[in-house]
């Protein structure tokens, strides 16, 4: 090698250099440590960690509130993604074509994204609050009776869903904005000359052209879903009776309530080995619906 | 030129050389103090005053006194500061986290800590109930601060237009329950006001530890290695709970949230409500009525559980840290500054002393809901702690809390938990 090309090796590798930093200590470093970690038993004071192979594991797979949370996590995946991305889809179409007050109909929509989730629960904790709560009180005036929302099983995971796409439907509503905005406004002219409904060109025109837009949001809402437990700490702390319980929330409680941290290791491969799977089935089957330009 | 140079340098080094000597003599002891806030109220800057009172009159020790949350938080913070290489010398935790901080290796008995005769009797100075919480092993190893009771709140004013005394709240369970009936107000399907709410989010343990306590039964042992909860009295202590909102209709049915019920109760929407005496002053200060406070009803007996933080020094600290944490926990327990804290916000004064300062006599005088905790003390237990604490305490809330909305029976969910629990405890026999 000259050494001309050493040094542009040299530049290449000090050019990379802070970025693998970070991404190594942590991102790559902490996975492996943490799946080592799981093959471990929890140390004390009185009694260090040992090797215990796949112990851990077992006790996960019988352990009913993983059950329970893996469950409600699916729930929460299914509740969130789907109804998310068509409301920000909705949500974008409204707010690009003329509107009076257009700017300030874009800052309402987004205005939930700005707030931090702790904030947005405290406030929703109010709204969700029996009887004096605002929900109950716009309830009654149509005759319904009152309901504890955050206290009965079979609702709770519905409320917090509802508050996970308020928050969220509005930052993807600016992708789809964006996207929206680099439409060649030649296509609508085209499509009502010849006469097709604004749904038709939806359907076969406008949706596969927001296809890279839609695979971006679906990986944002995938994760949303996993990640977004903030709530939680504020509204019911996974309860009741782990009604509400997410991953992310049990590994938190595993790790730091109970400090048990080989058990929340464990549950952490588990989240890590999901997110990705699906990552990997994301752009393996979607890749080929895309058409960038 | 260069000598000019030289001997301005050596001056300089010299003089550099006093000044280090100097600082390094006056160096002061730094403390690093975790505190959480469980209750409402500007807790932190009544903390933060204490402070500044110890500093002035110690001026060789610095203390940097941090917010931490709530108990969950402040031990997550403290622990983690500790596994960081910077740890705290001293914080107030929840004194239920004795048997973890104990097996974690990360704190000190007092016992080690105190050198002379008056320190060893200052050990004893304090409510023996407050003491239950802090000690195993024969040793001391958490010193009361912010302690508490569960107190029973209650709306006068309702209880006149309910046709009620007053000045004679309910003492006995089938008193509450028959209250209750008359307290609440119905409209339509709906409930205008609710006879009694005791909250079954945030801490459903503490609750129904005065529940079992009241019914003859403590939860735990006080090795914390056993647990009961499914006595058949612990059983009956949870079906009576449950049988107030499913049965009896006084309370609403599921769980009730711990973090809007003070707001429940200020909006007249119960009239009667079991919290922490650590709210007595900001309930005081935003009440619209008439209100009073009472102790929890009995059944076999009145009981309720201790609560709130107790002060622990960290075992990482040096000796001469040691000793300055333990001037700082004197100072912040004596008489008069437990009974300070006591009036701002409605914690126990922490000593029989405290109580017989004037400043508190005079308070408790004027205001005497202020003396309910500290006269259920008599009848005070220790809170639910034990070995795997976190572990043991969310398989009770569970069960509680599977109880409260219907989907397991109170004897199936206790009897789970119990189960659960002995597999957890098992290896501390």
């Amino acid at each position: 090698m000259t050494r001309r090309s050493t040094m542009m090796s040299v530049y290449g590798w000090l050019l990379f250099a802070p970025a693998a930093i970070f991404l190594i200590a942590f991102t790559y470093y902490p996975t492996l440590a943490t799946l080592a970690k799981s093959f471990y038993s929890q140390g004390t004071a009185l009694r260090p960690a040992e090797f215990v192979g796949l112990e851990n594991f077992e006790y996960m797979l019988d352990d009913d509130v993983f059950w329970q949370v893996a469950w409600n996590n699916l729930i929460y995946a299914i509740g969130t993604i789907p109804v998310s991305i068509a409301l920000a889809i909705l949500m974008a179409l409204w707010v690009n074509g003329k509107l009076p007050l257009k700017s300030l109909a874009r800052m309402a929509y987004f205005t939930p994204t700005i707030l931090p989730m702790i904030a947005v629960a405290n406030i929703w904790l109010f709204f969700y609050t029996p009887d004096i709560g605002l929900i109950d009180q716009i309830s009654r005036l149509f005759g319904f009776p009152s309901h504890n929302w955050l206290g009965d099983p079979s609702t709770v995971l519905g409320c917090i869903i509802v508050i996970t796409i308020w928050k969220e439907a509005g930052f993807f509503m600016i992708f789809y904005l964006a996207a929206l905005q680099s439409v060649s406004p030649e296509l609508e002219e085209a499509a009502k000359l010849e006469g097709a409904s604004r749904w038709y060109f939806f359907r076969r025109v406008l949706f596969h052209i927001l296809m890279p837009t839609t695979l971006f949001v679906l990986i944002n809402a995938v994760i949303n879903s996993f990640k977004l437990v903030d709530q939680l700490f504020i509204l019911t702390k996974g309860g009741p009776d782990n009604a509400s319980s997410l991953l992310l929330y049990y590994i938190y409680e595993v790790a730091f309530s109970f400090l048990d941290q080989a058990y929340a290791s464990t549950l952490t491969v588990v989240l890590l080995v999901v997110l990705a799977l699906i990552a990997v089935g994301q752009f393996v089957f979607l890749d080929k619906r895309v058409h960038y330009q | 030129m260069l000598k000019i140079l030289k001997h301005s340098a050596k001056r300089l080094a010299l003089a550099a050389a006093l000044s280090l000597g100097l600082t390094s003599a006056a160096t002061a002891v730094e403390l690093t103090m975790y505190y959480p806030v469980a209750v409402g109220g500007a807790l932190t800057k009544i903390v933060d005053g204490l402070v500044a009172d110890f500093e002035k009159e110690n001026p060789d020790i610095n203390v940097n006194a941090i917010y931490a949350g709530n108990y969950n938080d402040a031990r997550i913070k403290a622990l983690a500061a500790l596994k960081s290489g910077e740890p705290a010398q001293l914080s107030v935790m929840f004194s239920i986290d004795i048997y973890e901080l104990i097996e974690q290796g990360a704190i000190v008995a007092f016992d080690d800590v105190v050198k002379t005769a008056d320190e060893k009797a200052w050990l004893d100075s304090f409510y023996p109930a407050l003491m239950e919480n802090g000690r195993t092993q024969g040793k001391t190893w958490g010193i009361p601060f912010q302690r508490s009771t569960i107190v029973m709140y209650y709306n006068k004013d309702a209880f006149r237009a309910a046709g009620l005394d007053p000045e004679n709240p309910p003492a006995t369970w089938d008193e509450l329950v028959a209250a209750g009936k008359k307290l609440t107000k119905k409209n339509g399907d709906n409930v205008d006001q609710w006879g009694a709410m005791i909250p079954s989010t945030g801490y459903p343990y503490w609750m129904f530890g005065a529940l079992a306590m009241q019914n003859g039964q403590t939860l735990m042992n006080g090795d914390g290695n056993e647990t009961y909860f499914d006595a058949p009295a612990t059983v009956e202590a949870l079906e009576f709970w449950k049988s107030l909102g499913s049965d009896h209709g006084i309370m609403p049915a599921g769980t009730i949230e711990w973090g809007t019920l003070r707001q429940n109760f200020l909006e007249g929407k119960t009239a009667i409500m079991w919290h922490s005496t650590g709210n007595l002053t900001t309930v005081k200060k935003n009440a619209s009525f008439d209100f009073g406070v009472a102790m929890l009803p009995a059944q076999k007996r009145r009981g309720t559980p201790t609560g709130g933080g107790n002060f622990y020094i960290f075992k990482d600290s040096t000796d001469e840290e040691k000793a300055a944490a333990l001037k700082l926990i004197k100072f912040l327990t004596q008489p008069g500054r437990t009974g300070e804290w006591s009036m701002k916000t409605g914690y126990l004064g922490t000593r029989a002393d405290a109580y017989a300062t004037p400043a508190l006599k005079a308070y408790v005088k004027e205001f005497p809901p202020a003396a309910v905790a500290r006269d259920q003390l008599e009848f005070a237990t220790a809170e639910l702690s034990t070995y795997q604490t976190g572990r043991v305490r969310k398989l009770l809330d569970d069960a509680i809390q599977s109880a409260l909305t219907g989907s397991k029976s109170p004897a199936d969910a206790l009897g789970a938990a119990q189960k659960q629990a002995d597999r957890l405890l098992k290896r501390y026999r």
